[in-house]
């Protein structure tokens, strides 16, 4: 009966697989018309007149909503990262690809082909479209991670620790953009009755959905019905509500029907955030015994116009906390650009921060002649250092250990260029891995029969990692019923409130709230008897969160294989091996781990977003041309759950999952083609003419 | 996407007597000109679905190959006779992007595909092989997987294709028909025309005109030829650099020489000056080497693609090594 850790099969695998599990563009809404977004071809300026009589004549049109003409907004805000444009409310553009029209009619042919009859005329302005080249107008962010910390911190002095240390870095490190691009594009169908509004979208978050929604038309949240059972992939861009979702609304209202809005894959590029590009400034130092010393790292990153919002990638958080170092300082600054705004993609922060990061604990490790597993050994941090806190668990010395065993790190030649198989280099890299376990309130409801069947609903998102399947499990193994038993409902803003599907925390939050509201019911029905007995049940983090730190972590073991004349880089091997709590569903874990194995690979070798520098506009927006991995690029990969049974963290000891195994990947494969080479690549992608010597 | 007229003829003649018409384009497997359509880079008032009248015809024989211009990619990649005495045509189709998109792709088709060059295809951006004249952002932009060979001032985009590479390499020569005209033969390599101040016009078909087969002699270096192709991912995308090579040599000697080389030209790119570098040299490894750093002479990088010239030559070098070992 204790089906968690099991590897229990997706208790919505056949509906996926015979296409019956709806998406938001699928359902089948009566007296349907279609919406199309019109985007900007200019980086910054305003709309000086739209010609929309070609189109406005074309058959089957219904509407086209501009800046002249579209409804005013209550813009009262209330999501979690402010999007305060582009929603048709002026005239100006911020950025290439921003949406300056909708046009609405029958059929989505017809809109198409409206939209592209949609003539604009702009008052350009100059675009500023290298960050690179404004690092010297840097500011701080004024809400860093929501305003619970400030951007910059400091313990002892490394300045000076620096300056009289046997060996140093001193070095500079570059991601750039890069778009989640999930399976599903997203999607809205919006439906007005009356003054209230039923929304199916993709969505990380129906509640924050539903609060922003209501804020921008001036009408109370609960006049607001956001449903969406079902998202394919999300990686971040669903975790705010697009201008798409109520530009969807906003078309419903005009025409008087019900609106689909569904993004095209290009329109994704500007339509729901990005990585940031990151330039990172690291200076590490450490003595002749390989003990850290002194560690600086000063980050910046892109940022669109500040009126449109905010987001600061916080590359800096893992150099705070990862090494017993004395002397830390850490800085994040935002360079003002014409880009369409930033946000949360899988890991953020850590992905792009630990790069730098293990790629200049790595390059200290070459300076010092000391194995780079050893020198991250000898500065393990037993206790947090940064806060002097205990963590509530960490089992990262058991990962290094078990992680090295199955790669065989032992035999690692660490000579570049000493490892080959005839005209191919062999590179073996290693890299830490780590993210915070966060968890937020949640509330569950349960309606426990005397046959032992349970109906369990919340508010919560599955993004396809699995958490219909896991909270079935969690109430099974709470009520000692078969996972059959369980009906689990979620994605409907009317169900119990859950946080945002981010931050790997849905296990940590829902899990405990739906283990108490089954443990309530049960009681209920024991007490009172009784056919049926439900619950309904809040729960939310207590003291250990100030009491303790609490992180996931793991090691990173890669080998890459660079041919010496040609320099195409393939990865051959991988072993991850991690700490994220307790397992929840084996099945499930193996399929994150990977997954995340495989993004960070992406990372290393493949993902970039270019832009053009004249314009600001993007060059690949399509996945012919941005690169993600396929099968060929992805080797035998084999992950390792190190064992923890802590229950400090949270009442389930789930550690969080989805975010873990994409951090130090990047950095572990730069490491390996260092090893393989002797070229130490300090940016990503780390493409063919890095390696052409 | 705009509205379009679908005719669906059974016979080639019909086909070509509706191809005919203006503003009307021939379409086969449709997985260029479909993603084109839908991006308005292609708005034509007629298609003309080729899909009805046959021409898919594989022959091999002692006179040589005669690839059809509907035959699949994926068919012709399998067969057996193409894959003992050109193999080379077989390595580039295997190389060229998806087993979808070649169960789908056709011959004629993939020799007409058009460029990949990120600013041809968003109607966003100015580009002169879209619209003349319009001005060529890409030169001073993102230019990494652009043109180092065959450029002009209006355009750098490259040729996308791996076929015709290898077709480039063997000499193969394409059948054309048009409505009222005797067929008529072209030399792959007279086919396609640089860009020039004219990059709109990729190729000598008249208005009208089909490839309708592709003709392959045989020879002693076609059965020993080889494809390397160079790119960031492992499958399903295009060549940063390409080498097709064929070689017939007799003791130790270059006696036929075939190099060409694709991703770096604005059209598949012939490589003589490696060829006569070779042609009745001893083939060892300094002859090859020294021959190989003859590879892209008069390349005009544009900053983000310099690599390539370094790296066509080592892809030369490579499959010269290859095919001669």
């Amino acid at each position: 009966m204790a089906s968690i850790g099991q590897g229990v099969d997706r208790v919505d695998g056949r509906l996926k697989v015979t296409g019956r599990a709806r998406y938001a563009a699928e359902f089948p809404i009566s007296d349907l018309v279609h919406a199309v977004l019109v985007q900007s071809t200019i980086g910054a300026g305003t709309i000086a007149a739209v010609d929309m009589g070609a189109a406005q004549a074309m058959p089957g049109v219904l509407a086209i909503i501009t800046p002249d003409n579209a409804p005013k907004l209550a813009m009262k805000g209330g999501a979690q990262q402010a999007v305060r444009a582009p929603l048709l409310q002026d005239n100006a553009v911020h950025f290439n690809g921003q949406h300056v029209a909708v046009v609405v009619a029958q059929t989505l042919v017809q809109a198409n082909a409206a939209a592209s009859q949609v003539r604009i005329r702009y008052r350009r302005d100059e675009p500023v479209t290298s960050m690179d080249a404004a690092l010297a107008q840097a500011y701080p962010p004024k809400n860093f991670r929501n305003g619970e910390r400030p951007p910059d911190s400091r313990r002892g002095d490394p300045d000076t620790a620096f300056d009289g240390a046997a060996a140093k870095v001193d070095v500079t490190y570059i991601t750039p953009i890069e778009h989640h691009n999930p399976m599903e594009p997203h999607a809205t169908i919006a439906r007005w009755d009356g003054d209230r509004l039923t929304v199916w979208t993709a969505t990380q978050g129906i509640s924050g959905a539903q609060q922003s929604l209501a804020g921008l038309f001036g009408i109370a949240p609960q006049d607001v019905h956001i449903v969406c059972p079902f998202v394919g992939g999300g990686f971040g861009c669903k975790g705010n509500t697009w201008p798409p979702a109520t530009l969807a609304a906003m078309a419903a209202k005009v025409v008087g029907r019900p609106v689909k809005l569904a993004v095209t894959r290009a329109q994704m590029f500007t339509s729901n955030g990005y990585r940031p590009r990151t330039v990172q400034k690291l200076r590490f130092a450490a003595d002749d015994q390989g003990r850290l010393v002194s560690m600086r790292h000063d980050g910046f990153s892109q940022m669109s116009q500040p009126v449109l919002g905010e987001f600061s990638e916080p590359v800096g958080l893992a150099t705070e906390m990862l090494y017993a170092c004395p002397n830390v300082a850490v800085s994040h600054r935002l360079v003002a650009t014409n880009a369409s705004l930033p946000t949360y993609m899988r890991a953020p922060g850590l992905a792009s921060g630990n790069f730098a990061l293990e790629s200049a604990i790595d390059e200290l490790a070459v300076a010092l002649k000391m194995d780079p597993l050893e020198f991250r050994l000898r500065n393990y941090a037993e206790q947090e250092p940064h806060q002097n806190k205990p963590f509530a668990s960490k089992a990262l010395r058991a990962c290094y250990q078990q992680g090295a065993e199955a790669f065989g790190w032992s035999r690692r030649s660490a000579e570049p260029r000493s490892m080959r198989d005839g005209s191919v280099l062999i590179g073996w890299g290693m890299a830490t891995s780590t993210y915070p376990t966060h968890r937020m309130p949640a509330s569950a409801y349960v309606r426990l029969g005397a046959d032992n069947s349970a109906l369990v609903r919340v508010g919560t998102q599955d993004l396809g990692t699995g958490t219909y399947t896991v909270m079935s499990q969690i109430a099974a193994n709470t009520l000692g019923v078969p996972v059959e038993r369980i009906r689990f409902e979620l994605g409907d803003s009317a169900f119990p409130h859950a946080p945002v599907s981010g931050g790997s925390m849905t296990v940590a939050s829902v899990g405990p709230a739906v283990k108490a509201a089954c443990e309530a019911a049960r009681a209920k029905l024991q007490r009172d008897g009784g056919e049926v007995a439900e619950a309904s049940v809040d729960v939310k983090p207590g003291e250990e969160e100030h009491r303790y730190a609490m992180h996931a972590f793991g090691a990173q073991f890669v080998e890459v294989r660079v041919d010496a004349e040609l320099g195409e880089i393939r990865v051959s091997r991988f072993v991850g091996a991690f700490d994220a709590g307790r397992v929840m569903n084996a099945k499930t874990a193996r399929s994150q781990l990977i997954g995340g194995i495989v993004y960070g690979l992406g990372m290393a070798l493949l993902e970039e977003t270019h832009v053009d520098g004249e314009t600001g506009r993007i060059v690949n927006a399509n996945i012919a041309e941005y690169l993600v991995p396929v099968n060929a690029d992805v080797p035998d990969i084999q992950t390792i759950i190190v064992p923890n049974d802590e229950l400090v963290s949270n009442p389930l000891g789930a550690k969080g999952i989805g975010e873990l195994p994409m951090v130090g990947v990047a950095a572990a494969v730069a490491n390996a083609v260092y090893n393989a080479t002797g070229v130490r690549v300090r940016k990503v992608p780390i493409r063919i003419e890095d390696v052409l010597v | 996407m705009q509205a379009f007229h679908l005719a669906q003829p059974t016979m080639l003649l019909d086909a070509l007597a509706i191809g005919n018409a203006a503003d009307t384009k021939f379409i086969a497997g449709g997985t260029d000109l479909m993603q084109l359509l839908k991006d308005n880079v292609e708005t034509p008032a007629q298609l003309v679905d080729l899909e009805g009248v046959g021409l898919s015809q594989i022959r091999a024989d002692a006179s040589g190959l005669r690839l059809e211009a509907m035959a699949r990619m994926s068919d012709v990649a399998a067969h057996l006779d193409v894959r003992a005495q050109w193999p080379v045509i077989a390595q580039a189709l295997e190389a060229s992007a998806s087993p979808q998109v070649r169960n789908m792709g056709t011959i004629g088709g993939n020799l007409l595909q058009r460029t990949r060059c990120g600013y041809f295809r968003d109607t966003g951006f100015n580009c002169n092989k879209r619209e003349p004249g319009s001005g060529c952002p890409a030169i001073a932009g993102e230019n990494r997987m652009l043109a180092i060979l065959g450029g002009s001032d209006h355009c750098i985009a490259t040729h996308a294709s791996d076929l015709a590479v290898a077709l480039t390499a063997l000499d193969a020569v394409l059948e054309l028909r048009r409505a009222g005209d005797a067929p008529r033969q072209v030399p792959i390599t007279e086919f396609y025309r640089l860009p020039g101040t004219t990059p709109q016009i990729e190729t000598v078909l008249r208005p009208g005109e089909m490839i309708t087969a592709v003709i392959v002699p045989p020879s002693a270096a076609a059965r020993n030829s080889h494809y390397l192709k160079l790119r960031d991912r492992a499958s399903f995308e295009f060549a940063l650099v390409s080498a097709a090579v064929a070689l017939d040599v007799r003791d130790g000697t270059g006696r036929d020489i075939r190099v060409a080389a694709g991703g770096v030209g604005t059209r598949p790119w012939r490589l003589p000056e490696v060829e006569a570098a070779l042609r009745g040299k001893k083939l060892n490894d300094d002859a090859l080497r020294e021959a190989s750093s003859r590879a892209g002479e008069g390349a005009r990088p544009a900053g983000q693609n310099a690599f390539k010239q370094i790296l066509l030559r080592r892809a030369v070098l490579r499959t010269l090594q290859t095919a001669s070992a």
